[in-house]
């Protein structure tokens, strides 16, 4: 139902950056997604990454503060108005949305949305039932 | 069962501490009043004649010795024997000032080695333990210290000196160390070496660790105990005095008992100099009663801490001092508010921060800031701002609560304070430039 998001403590230093997506390409990791969230200090880096485990020993190995977060992973088509749809739904139903960001890829048709949700469970229950297809860990990985 | 190095000393009576320390202060009295001219003439000016001092109830009576007396004697002016009996020489760091120099006779270093065994004893090693020793060798006491203690225990001595991370690592893998001795921010970086080379405390086999030679706080103990898998206990001393081993924790891990065979402590308020009673808060001063080349009369430590007689589980009956809340040399003033950084550590740790950190003090606009430093950890991460800035705010308000004063917080990634393999900087005071 979820998939795994990389959340990564990054200081708002020049470099800073650089050093980081260096570390992942050495592991030839695939970065899938990404967002990054930024105030005047520091940043957290939000990545999908094509091998999650590899690029949490690879990043700790250089004293990364790294964690895992469950986010939900939809796939919508690349149309005006089907991220609309999928927002009202949630807002409806009194659902608040942390964080958002999306991503298309070149094998598929259409685009992932990633929504950060206080509970996972009870958004994932609620856009099934209204149709709209959830992306599985498999899904990600065969991307 | 507690084990001591010397029991009939560690858990004598109090009546018979004090008959031994009435004896050996007239002797210590007599001995530096004839053989240091500084002691002479300050006695003198005082109006004391070594003859007034009867017993320890007259103690204070005499004047204060300070550290600018040991810098004006430099080097060899405060000793109290000829140079022929001396046969070691160690010296303060310097780093605030102009080196000190202090001076052992065989039977000096023989009481050093014994203070420091029971320590070693007190955390549980024997002739068993291999006894690591990562603090700095050379005129620096540490090394030195407890090398020899734990050579008079019998324990397999390792002599590592500090630096070198990787291959102290390799050390206590390969030799087996089972105690780990060293500065308690080195200790720390140790254990996030060990980390990052992908190794857990399972892989090394260190159960007890005497740490000692700067401030720390209980957040760091248990910081320290659980990245190296071992029991951390506190080990106090200071160049001046003796070396590590003037003061040492038991397995109560509840403050320190001070070796009253060999120093007599007394805590003084350190604005009048007036000695306070057990169980106030205020200087912690020393007196050496069986030092032979360097003794010295009620030394000013700087160090703020307290007392305590109450009975301790482990048996000992030697007075306990708390951990030193801070020396008044390590204290700010910022904005007219006292502040000493193991506070603001310990309020860090309490919020799941760690215990690396920097205080960067400064002069805007003619008000003094205060910036803590500090590195992110996994307890405080998340991936949202607002959590981030929650914890944030929560640490503001805390330190405000604290020192009564409003701090930047500056959050950094893990590893950007620079370590140091012996005492840790913790406080870049940037107002100096202005002077």
């Amino acid at each position: 139902m979820t998939i795994n998001q990389l959340s990564i403590f990054i200081e708002n230093k020049e470099g800073k950056l650089a050093d980081l997506t260096s570390t992942l390409a050495k592991e030839n990791i695939d970065i899938r997604a990404m967002s990054v969230a930024d105030t005047q200090d520091f940043g957290i880096l939000r990545l999908i990454v094509s091998d999650t485990d590899r690029a949490i020993a690879a990043l700790k190995e250089t004293g990364c503060i790294v964690s895992v977060t469950q986010v939900l992973a939809i796939s919508i088509s690349d149309t005006p108005g089907s991220l609309s749809t999928v927002l009202r739904i949630l807002s409806d139903n009194h659902i608040s949305v942390e964080y958002v960001y999306a991503f298309i890829t070149r094998r598929q048709e259409g685009a992932y949305v990633v929504f950060r949700v206080a509970d996972n469970q009870a958004a994932a229950e609620l856009l099934t039932k209204h149709g709209v297809k959830l992306a599985t860990k498999d899904d990600i990985d065969a991307l | 069962m507690a084990k001591y190095f010397q029991p009939e000393i560690e858990t004598a009576p109090l009546e018979t501490i004090r008959e031994i320390q009435n004896e050996r202060l007239i002797n210590t009295v007599n001995r530096v009043y004839n053989n240091v001219e500084l002691y002479r003439e300050r006695m003198n000016a005082a109006g004391v004649k070594p003859e007034d001092i009867r017993s320890i109830d007259d103690l204070h009576k005499l004047p204060f010795t300070y550290k600018q007396d040991l810098r004006d004697t430099y080097p060899y002016g405060m000793m109290a024997v000829p140079m022929s009996e001396v046969v070691e020489l160690h010296a303060s760091s310097g780093t605030t000032g102009k080196q000190i120099v202090v001076g052992y006779t065989e039977n000096d270093l023989k009481s050093w080695a014994d203070i420091c065994a029971r320590q070693l004893y007190a955390v549980g090693a024997d002739e068993n333990d291999y006894v690591h020793v990562a603090y700095g060798y050379g005129l620096f006491t540490g090394g030195f210290g407890l090398h020899i203690g734990a050579k008079r225990i019998g324990a397999t001595t390792i002599p590592v000196s500090s630096g070198n991370t990787p291959r102290q690592i390799t050390i206590l893998k390969d030799f087996g160390s089972t105690v780990l001795c060293c500065t308690p921010s080195y200790a720390l970086y140790i254990g996030e070496t060990l980390e990052q080379m992908g190794l857990t405390p399972d892989d090394i086999s260190l159960k007890a660790g005497i740490f000692g030679a700067e401030p720390w706080t209980e957040g760091m103990r248990k910081d320290i105990e659980k990245k190296l898998g071992l029991k951390a206990y506190d080990i106090y001393g200071l160049t001046e005095v003796m070396g590590p081993g003037v003061a040492f924790e038991c397995e109560e891990q509840s403050g320190m008992h001070v070796n009253e065979d060999h120093f007599i402590v007394e805590i003084i308020d350190p604005d009048t100099g007036e000695v306070l009673p057990v169980g106030e808060e205020g200087e912690i001063v020393f007196t050496c009663i069986t030092k032979e080349a360097f003794p010295i009369l009620r030394y000013r430590t700087r160090d703020i801490g307290v007392l305590s007689r109450e009975k301790c589980s482990c048996g000992r009956t030697f007075i306990k001092m708390s951990k030193p809340r801070g020396r008044t040399d390590d204290m700010l003033i910022i904005r007219g508010v006292n502040v000493f950084p193991s506070q603001i550590e310990t309020v860090l740790t309490q919020q799941g921060y760690s215990a690396n950190y920097q205080l960067i003090v400064d002069r805007v606009n003619n008000t003094d800031t205060l910036d803590v430093r500090v590195e992110m950890s996994a307890d405080v991460f998340s991936d949202t701002v607002r959590n981030i800035s929650k914890k944030e705010y929560e640490l503001k308000e805390a330190l405000k609560s604290l020192l009564g004063l409003s701090a930047k917080v500056t959050l950094v990634e893990p590893q950007s304070i620079e370590r140091s393999t012996g005492k840790a900087v913790r406080v870049i005071d940037k107002r100096k430039l202005h002077d």
